[in-house]
């Protein structure tokens, strides 16, 4: 009976839901998964041993994985954040993109004038959360100003943004030694945010861990997270409590933008060392993925990240050992996505656990002292 | 020498022709985005399914020898897409908008997969209609070559503005979009309307992305579409869910879109790629004036979420 109790307490149910429903959608995206590749031909076990070892198997993978998750964790804030006042955003590549470029805009007049590294490398982080964040900024302003949708503003200025950096790498910014690549020049190694002591992973996946913690106590432990959430949860109650709603929109996306133009200084400054195409990697568009898969919550954007950064690691070792397509990790993640929005609908529903219980105790009560 | 013959002439031109050329995938995902928003849902995985119709088209092509199979097989697999999307977005507690940027991702990452074959062979393109005939000049003549698909979406734009206005079909659509309710009063289930449009939708986005591998550019590859899809969704909103203004909107942005490469091929090469980015800035652009804070959009169905 008093099992039956706490299963139906709402909290604790929550807990339990938000737990096992995503799991479920895991393991339901794998059988998928790998019913898929099992129709091309490759042996599912296989491949999720594969992707494994390629992920977490080995000291070497895991380096990879936490390397891979580094973006991630800023990228899925960007859509994490404003989701908490119910707003849609996915173009946290392009913010991405802009941050890299503007941290190397800034960096490297600095770092040919001879400033010190720290100083050098804080202009670039400030020049790329300044530029994610006005980008994304865009977005949410002209949702309050004018009623545009965010999603599909936010999207489509993903590919205003590299068109800006194919513009920059080719022409104003262009590296003349970089032929066949455009880029813009190399900031130089001893600018670079090197890796954390004793592994080969770079400090920008403590940065990133650090901001999601700083996301959830600012979205769950202040006032002005309150304000925000409280007017994702109805626009209309938050103004007429008073709430600055416009502001909140506002402020909120920008703090998105800036986690992911953080994100693309964090890419050029300890990964590429220079701005080009290759920053439209798609961490944009899997951050949005971690962001679902995390349920918009900063702290579980941890896990999910590094989770979804191991998938990425693996895709070499599939791609060398079972000559797939790079793609295959796509539609993994794709199944993964749909499947996850899909089990949406179960929460608040999820009723197996107490149901069984509840029928056993009540009519057979008799039986049921017996066991207690 | 004829270029030098036509000098900056040359730019109209190319933008008239690149206006007819390019817009026709826009134009066939904007009239699928069209229908399934006018019954109340909307679809914004239509980009996965424009890349997917283009590849699901070429291999088909490739594979049969007709572009026709082609075309039919890419509105398949985007009628596959679109049932997906509407068997997902009928369960309860589901946001139709984030079902449709998973499926843009699925469709992508899929296509993606199963195109790798297809990059290289070359498979046979749907035919044009030259309406250039009367004239001497090569560039106007190329730029006269009308395809096929485009008349054909020319004339859904036309059948689709009347059907939604005087057919039963119609008025069930849109009631379906204007109030869920309505729809159930009158004994419509709204869940199966929404499905069969976006199925319908589906179909004529995969259309389009046949258009592109099929005709213009004309070949498989993985950068095929760079959001054209999510564009043309956009471009629904500034059409206010008007068949004949999707057409236009679609025209507007394939002009767009050549203006780029025809000041190119007169020598302007500054700022090439900033021209890349002129059909989205005139998107964004066209969104933020034709929205408003304050009131409603004027023929927005009333169901749909993006304008709520």
């Amino acid at each position: 009976m008093s099992q039956a109790r706490t299963i139906s307490d709402p909290k604790l149910r929550q807990a339990a839901e938000a737990v096992a429903i995503p799991m479920l959608a895991v393991a339901v995206s794998m059988v998928l998964f790998g019913a898929f590749v099992a129709a091309v031909g490759v042996d599912p076990i296989e491949l999720y041993q594969l992707m494994y070892r390629g992920a977490f198997g080995t000291w070497f993978s895991w380096q990879n994985t936490l390397q891979r998750a580094a973006p991630l964790l800023l990228v899925a804030l960007c859509t994490a954040l404003p989701a908490q006042m119910g707003l849609v955003v996915i173009g946290a590549e392009g913010a991405l993109v802009l941050g890299g470029l503007a941290a190397m805009a800034a960096g490297l007049p600095l770092a040919d004038a001879g400033a010190p590294v720290l100083v050098v490398q804080l202009a670039m982080a400030a020049a790329g959360m300044a530029a994610g964040a006005a980008w994304i900024g865009i977005a949410g302003g002209l949702r309050h100003a004018r009623g545009v949708s965010e999603t599909i503003s936010s999207l489509l200025m993903v590919y205003i943004a590299i068109a800006v950096l194919n513009h920059m790498v080719e022409g104003p910014m262009r590296d003349p030694a970089s032929l066949n690549k455009p880029s813009t020049p190399a900031i130089g190694d001893g600018f670079m945010i090197g890796d954390m002591p004793g592994m080969d992973v770079h400090w920008g996946f403590v940065i990133g861990v650090v901001f999601c913690l700083a996301a959830w106590v600012l979205m769950f432990k202040t006032t002005f997270g309150f304000a925000a959430r409280m007017v994702g949860g109805n626009v209309r109650a938050g103004r007429a409590a008073g709430l600055p709603v416009g502001g909140l929109i506002v402020a909120v996306t920008m703090i998105g933008g800036a986690a992911a133009g953080l994100a693309g200084m964090v890419e050029v400054a300890a990964v590429h060392g220079r701005a080009n195409a290759t920053l439209a990697a798609g961490y944009g568009f899997t951050g949005i993925l971690v962001a679902f898969l995390a349920r918009q919550n900063p702290l579980a954007i941890i896990p999910v990240a590094i989770l979804m950064g191991g998938i990425g690691a693996s895709g070499g070792l599939l791609q060398r050992r079972l000559d797939l397509p790079d793609a295959t990790v796509l539609v993994l993640q794709g199944i993964l996505f749909v499947v996850l929005l899909a089990s949406e609908t179960l929460y608040g529903r999820l009723r197996l656990p107490s149901l069984p219980l509840r029928r056993t105790a009540a009519p057979a009560a008799p039986a049921g002292t017996g066991k207690a | 020498m004829e270029d030098a013959a036509l000098g900056w002439w040359g730019v109209p031109l190319a933008v008239i022709a690149g206006a007819i050329r390019i817009s026709t995938p826009f134009l066939f995902v904007s009239l699928g985005e069209c229908l399934t928003e006018k019954s109340g849902r909307i679809n914004l995985g239509l980009e996965g399914t424009l890349v997917m119709g283009a590849m699901s088209g070429y291999g088909t092509a490739w594979a049969t020898g007709s572009p026709w199979a082609g075309v039919l097989v890419a509105g398949l697999a985007g009628m596959v897409f679109g049932l997906l999307h509407a068997l997902i977005c009928a369960l309860p507690r589901v946001n139709d908008i984030a079902v449709g940027i998973a499926l843009m991702l699925l469709g992508t990452g899929l296509a993606f997969f199963l195109g790798k074959p297809f990059i290289q062979p070359t498979a046979p393109h749907l035919p044009a209609i030259s309406l250039g005939f009367w004239s001497e000049v090569p560039q106007i003549r190329a730029a006269l070559e009308v395809n096929v698909l485009f008349v054909i979406g020319a004339l859904l734009a036309v059948a689709m503005l009347w059907a939604f206005r005087a057919t039963r079909w119609g008025l069930i659509i849109r009631m379906a979009g204007d109030s869920a309710d309505a729809a159930r009063a009158m004994g419509y289930d709204p869940d199966r309307v929404r499905m069969w449009a976006t199925m319908t939708g589906g179909f004529l986005a995969g259309v389009g992305g046949a258009f592109l591998s099929l005709y213009y550019p004309g070949s498989w590859n993985e950068g095929l579409s760079s959001g054209q899809g999510i564009t043309a969704v956009a471009l629904v909103i500034f059409a206010r869910w008007n068949p004949m203004w999707c057409f236009y909107a679609a025209l507007l942005f394939g002009g767009a879109s050549a203006l780029g490469p025809a000041l190119q091929a007169v020598g302007v090469t500054q700022g090439y790629y900033l021209f890349n980015a002129a059909p989205y800035l005139l998107t964004l652009v066209i969104m933020v004036l034709a929205s408003s804070s304050r009131r409603r959009l004027a023929g927005a169905p009333g169901e749909l979420s993006v304008t709520r």
